[in-house]
Formats: C-alpha cells, sequence, structure tokens
C-alpha cells in the first residue's frame, strides 16, 4: 500500500493572548492512520485537532490537509472543512432539527446532493450507529450515547477523508461511553484516517497507529502504543501515565 | 358487580378545605391577613367600576338611530361610532373605490386563516405570497393606477391607514432588524462599526421626533422639485425605528446562543450566510419571540404618533370626527372603542406569538 500523506503541520505556533498554546507543533499522518492525542487539561491537545480545519487560526508555520495549505482563503477553508468531518465533546447537533435533518443538511447545502438521494444515505449512516429508529426524533430525546453517535453520523454523511474526534466521550455517563467507542472502532477498522483526543486509553490501545503525549503545548512523545505504555522516554509522559493508569 | 369490590376498598380523600375551590381559594386569596385585606379590596374596586361601566356601555347605551338626538343622556351614544364608521374605517378615502380596500382585506384574511389552520399544503407558497405578491398589489389597489383611478394618500386614513403604517413597520422592519444585528456582530470593523452607530442614532430618538424631522426636516435636505409622500417619509421613520430596536433583540438572541453551535455548522463546511439563514437564525430568533413580538405591538400602538405630522390614523381619525360640530361631546365612546379594537389587534398578536412558541418548541 502506497502511503499518501493527508495532514502535515510544520513548525505549527499558536498564542491566545500572552498564552503560547501551540509551540513548534510538527505532524505527519498518513491516509488511514489513527493518531490518539492525550495529555493533561490545557496541554494544547484540543486547539491542536480544532487548528486542522480552522476553527482556530495559527499563527506560525504552516498545516497542508490534503495538498492545501490553509490560509484565510474562505473558498479552500470551506471545501477542506468538507473534507474533514469533526465531532464535539458536548455533541453541537442543532436542537431545532430532527435527527434526520441534522444530518442531511450539509450534504444538501453543501454537497447540493438531491434531497431523496441524501435522506437515504443518511438512514444508512444512522442505521451503522445503530439510530436508524430515531432519525425522526429531536436530539433533546435522545440519549447522550444516541446523541454523540448521531454526531458521528452527521459528520459521516459529508464523505469525509478525515476525521477528527475532541474528546467524543467526557460528557457521557460511564455506560454510553463504550457504545461511542464501538462505533469510533469499526470506523478505523473501515479504514478512516482518524485523530482522536480522548483519555480512553483502552481504546487508544486497541486502535491507535501512533499515541501522541502533548503538555504545555509541545509534543512531547510520539510512540507506537506498545512503546508509549512500556517505554515512555520523558518524565512527563511517565508522571501522566502513572495518574491515569 | 365491580362495585362491591370497588366499595370494599377504602378510598382516602385528601381533606375537602385543601383541593376544589374552597382549596384554591384559601391558598390564593386568603393565604394570610395582608392577602385577605387586598383581595377584599380588589373585590370593593372591581364592584365598584365593573356594574357602572356595564350599565353606561351597554344597558343605558343607544344602539338604534341616526343622530345625537336620539342618544339617552345616561348611556354611551354608540350612534356616534355606527354614523362615523366609514370615516373611522377607511377615513376620507373615496366611498366608490372602498371596494380596493375591502378585497384587499378579503385576500388578507382567507390567506391569513389558511395560514393559521395546521397541516394544509403550500402555506410557503401563500407566505410567499403574503411577503411579496400582496404588499406590490396592494400598492396599485390602494394609490392606484393600471386603469384604477389615483386616490392620493392625503386621502387614506383611519383603521386603514394605521394598518398600512404597522403593516410596513412591521413586515420590513424585521429583515432590516436581523440584518443590523449581524451587522453589529460582524468581525469586519467598517461593517460593525456603521451598523452600531445606524442603531444607536434611531434608538437614541423618540419617534415623535423621528417623525417630524421626517415630514418637515427632511425636504429640506431633498434638491428642489424632489418631493417623497408624505405617507413613504413616515413609512420609512417608523420602519427604521422598529428595525434599530429589533436589531438589539434579535442580537440578544444571537448572543445567547452557544458557540458549538456556530462551530458544528463551519466544521461541516456551511459558508456564513448558510450558517446564519439554517442553524444560528431560526434558534436564536425562536429564543426571542416574545420580545419581537413586544417590538411588534409597540409600532402598532406608536402608529398613533403619525397624528403629529397631520395623518389622521385610526386614533386621529376618532379625535376628529369627535370635534364635528354634529357629534361634539362624544369623545369618551371613541376612546373605549379604540381601545377595544386596538386591544383585540394587540390580544391577537400576542396569542400568536405564544402559539408559535408551543409550535416550535423542539426542547434545548
Amino acid at each position: 500500500m502506497t502511503t499518501e500523506l493527508m495532514i502535515e503541520m510544520n513548525n505549527v505556533h499558536k498564542w491566545f493572548g500572552d498564552l503560547h498554546v501551540l509551540n513548534d507543533v510538527n505532524l505527519k499522518v498518513n491516509k488511514s492512520e489513527k493518531i490518539v492525542i492525550c495529555g493533561p487539561s490545557g496541554s494544547g491537545k484540543s486547539t491542536l485537532i480544532r487548528c486542522i480545519n480552522r476553527l482556530e487560526e495559527h499563527q506560525r508555520g504552516e498545516i497542508i490537509v490534503e495538498g492545501t495549505e490553509l490560509t484565510n482563503d474562505s473558498r479552500s477553508i470551506e471545501r477542506i472543512r468538507g473534507e474533514v468531518g469533526m465531532v464535539f465533546q458536548q455533541f453541537n447537533l442543532f436542537p431545532h432539527l430532527s435527527i434526520l435533518d441534522n444530518v442531511t443538511l450539509a450534504p444538501i447545502w453543501v454537497r447540493k446532493t438531491p434531497k431523496a438521494q441524501a435522506i437515504d444515505k443518511a438512514m444508512e449512516y444512522l442505521k451503522r450507529v445503530q439510530i436508524d429508529d430515531q432519525a425522526y426524533k429531536y436530539p433533546s430525546q435522545l440519549s447522550g450515547g444516541q446523541q454523540q453517535r448521531a454526531a458521528i453520523a452527521r459528520a459521516l454523511c459529508m464523505e469525509p477523508r478525515i476525521m477528527l474526534f475532541d474528546e467524543p466521550t467526557s460528557a457521557l455517563d460511564p455506560e454510553m461511553i463504550k457504545e461511542v467507542l464501538d462505533v469510533m472502532v469499526g470506523l478505523a477498522e473501515g479504514g478512516m484516517t482518524m485523530i482522536v483526543v480522548t483519555h480512553e486509553m483502552g481504546f487508544a490501545k486497541e486502535v491507535a497507529d501512533k499515541i501522541i503525549f502533548m503538555d504545555e503545548g509541545q509534543i512531547v512523545e510520539a510512540k507506537s502504543p506498545d512503546d508509549f505504555f512500556n517505554n515512555p522516554e520523558s518524565e512527563r509522559t511517565k508522571m501522566f501515565l502513572s495518574q491515569i493508569l | 358487580m365491580n362495585t362491591e369490590i370497588k366499595d370494599s376498598i377504602e378510598v382516602t380523600k385528601p381533606p375537602i378545605a385543601s383541593i376544589g375551590i374552597i382549596g384554591w381559594l384559601r391558598k390564593n386569596l386568603f393565604s394570610s391577613w395582608s392577602n385577605t385585606i387586598l383581595t377584599l379590596l380588589g373585590i370593593y374596586i372591581l364592584y365598584s367600576i365593573i356594574p357602572s361601566f356595564i350599565s353606561w356601555a351597554f344597558i343605558d347605551a343607544s344602539f338604534v338611530g341616526s343622530t345625537k338626538q336620539e342618544c339617552s343622556k345616561e348611556g354611551a351614544c354608540w350612534i356616534f361610532i355606527k354614523e362615523n364608521l366609514k370615516l373611522i374605517f377607511y377615513g376620507l378615502y373615496p366611498s366608490e373605490e372602498l371596494w380596493r380596500i375591502n378585497s384587499m382585506y378579503f385576500v388578507l384574511l382567507v390567506c391569513g386563516i389558511y395560514i393559521l389552520i395546521p397541516n394544509l399544503k403550500y402555506k410557503g407558497w401563500v407566505g410567499s405570497f403574503l411577503l411579496i405578491l400582496f404588499p406590490i398589489l396592494s400598492v396599485v389597489m390602494f394609490s392606484g393606477g393600471f386603469g384604477l383611478e389615483t386616490v392620493e394618500t392625503r386621502l387614506w386614513g383611519g383603521l386603514f391607514l394605521t394598518l398600512v403604517i404597522a403593516g410596513v413597520g412591521i413586515v420590513l422592519s424585521l429583515p432590516i432588524g436581523v440584518m443590523l444585528a449581524l451587522g453589529r456582530r460582524s468581525k469586519l470593523p467598517v461593517v460593525s462599526l456603521l451598523s452600531t452607530i445606524f442603531i444607536e442614532i434611531w434608538r437614541g430618538v423618540p419617534l415623535i421626533t423621528v417623525l417630524f424631522m421626517a415630514s418637515n426636516m427632511f425636504p429640506l435636505f431633498m434638491p428642489e422639485g424632489v418631493n417623497f409622500d408624505k405617507l413613504i417619509r413616515a413609512l420609512i421613520g417608523v420602519m427604521f425605528f422598529s428595525a434599530a430596536y429589533l436589531a438589539e433583540v434579535v442580537r440578544g438572541g444571537l448572543q445567547a446562543m452557544p458557540k458549538g453551535q456556530y462551530e458544528a455548522a463551519q466544521a461541516m463546511g456551511l459558508s456564513y450566510w448558510r450558517m446564519m439563514a439554517l442553524v444560528i437564525l431560526p434558534q436564536s430568533l425562536k429564543m426571542v419571540i416574545p420580545a419581537i413580538i413586544g417590538s411588534f405591538i409597540a409600532i402598532f400602538k406608536d402608529t398613533t404618533l403619525v397624528l403629529v405630522i397631520g395623518l389622521f390614523d385610526f386614533l386621529g381619525i376618532i379625535q376628529f370626527v369627535g370635534t364635528n360640530p354634529d357629534w361634539l361631546g362624544f369623545s369618551h365612546e371613541g376612546y373605549v372603542f379604540a381601545a377595544v379594537i386596538f386591544w383585540i389587534f394587540c390580544f391577537g398578536m400576542s396569542r400568536y406569538s405564544q402559539n408559535l412558541e408551543k409550535k416550535l418548541d423542539t426542547g434545548r
């Protein structure tokens, strides 16, 4: 299999005011690669993936997604956002739309898919995350786990080439975490390129090709799961692992 | 058969004093000494106002006849309203052209009822007709052209004029208000600054001043010979005035939206305008429906101020009719009538707003 470079970050810096939230970040993600990012809160992991679809703007360095460098050109940003799906900690479903309308919104308005076709595809993806029977309900009528699966289906409906997950299980009750992780594992097995910010180390062990540990805006360690858990190099990583394992 | 079994089960009812009418009275009207005093005082005030009002407005009132002499001295003289009904409803609009207004009322009524009936098809089309074609058609029908005799706006008046001003003000001010609200929150400094200045200037000036300026000062700034119709000038004034208030109401709704909604919409690749139209505005406008309708009600009542620039709206014409020597001394009836009609319209809007809120509620 030839490796295709999907995302490239070179010497990326970002500041919030005086706070240096991304400090010289370098990252390469190949097609079908699964990256898990972990680290203490405030370490910049969410900011890093939010830079990839430009929900945050980086201030120095370059980010190249599928061959296109991220700049302020709104056309190319919108195009890249269509290729990059994102799942949020708080689901962020649109409460005024039914689940089906949530899922078909972007295909209809961004991809210009005919409505009937968009609905067919939506039902297919809703079936895949096992909430096709909830299609006509509103988000407020669903459990957290169901909402998050709906949000995943919403992102998948755009048939993205890359999926970003920003702490997708952190807002869920414990008994619902598994149903969401199962969907994500299935997605990983299907060959999706994924970057996942999470504290679920079980998921990381099972799925990740590479685990990245971040602290104070820097990538401290980037290793295969085996190496990461068994031979961490830096003291900070050891500290972190001892606290969460 | 079953009654035997039922009888054998002992049903304990709550004590009588805590349920039913007596329970309600105790809880709400006589729960404490001070509450009891207030209740009795309230009853006394109602007792001294309502019966005398009813006997004035109905029992002793005169309904039949055509002149002031046929009115009883004690009660209300509704003959006054009846005889001047055409003036009150249409102003000086020529009698033989009234069908033009009435047919538009009829169209409006039919479309309105159609839209209010739930679960009908083609509501979108009827709505767009009302918002786009109906106003154009109204302009032609009311002012003339295309073979219809021209009726100058100085002849327009009464409830008809009130509805025209309020209708134009309400329908046009909402989209302008939304644009101003978006403009004020824009990231482009020029757009934001201009919107803010516009909003603050219009909000900082009383409507009566706006109308005076539209009527008296505006012509001074125009090149000689260019002259807008006075009604159009008043309409523009009312529209921008209302838009500035609505802009702030809408901005409140926009600010209450969680950031995640913007981010989710952006992350899908929606452009700014699609994000606003499909995700943000439907939710934020829904949140501020009560305040929006409140603004509409306010503007509906504020239209009475156009009297100061010599336009005879509903209230204005009632005052004017009261100064007619044939009908001197009946202004009370006129004001009561005006109050009732205004109340019906405002209450209708208020009910509609509650309806809309219920209908659009999808939980959060």
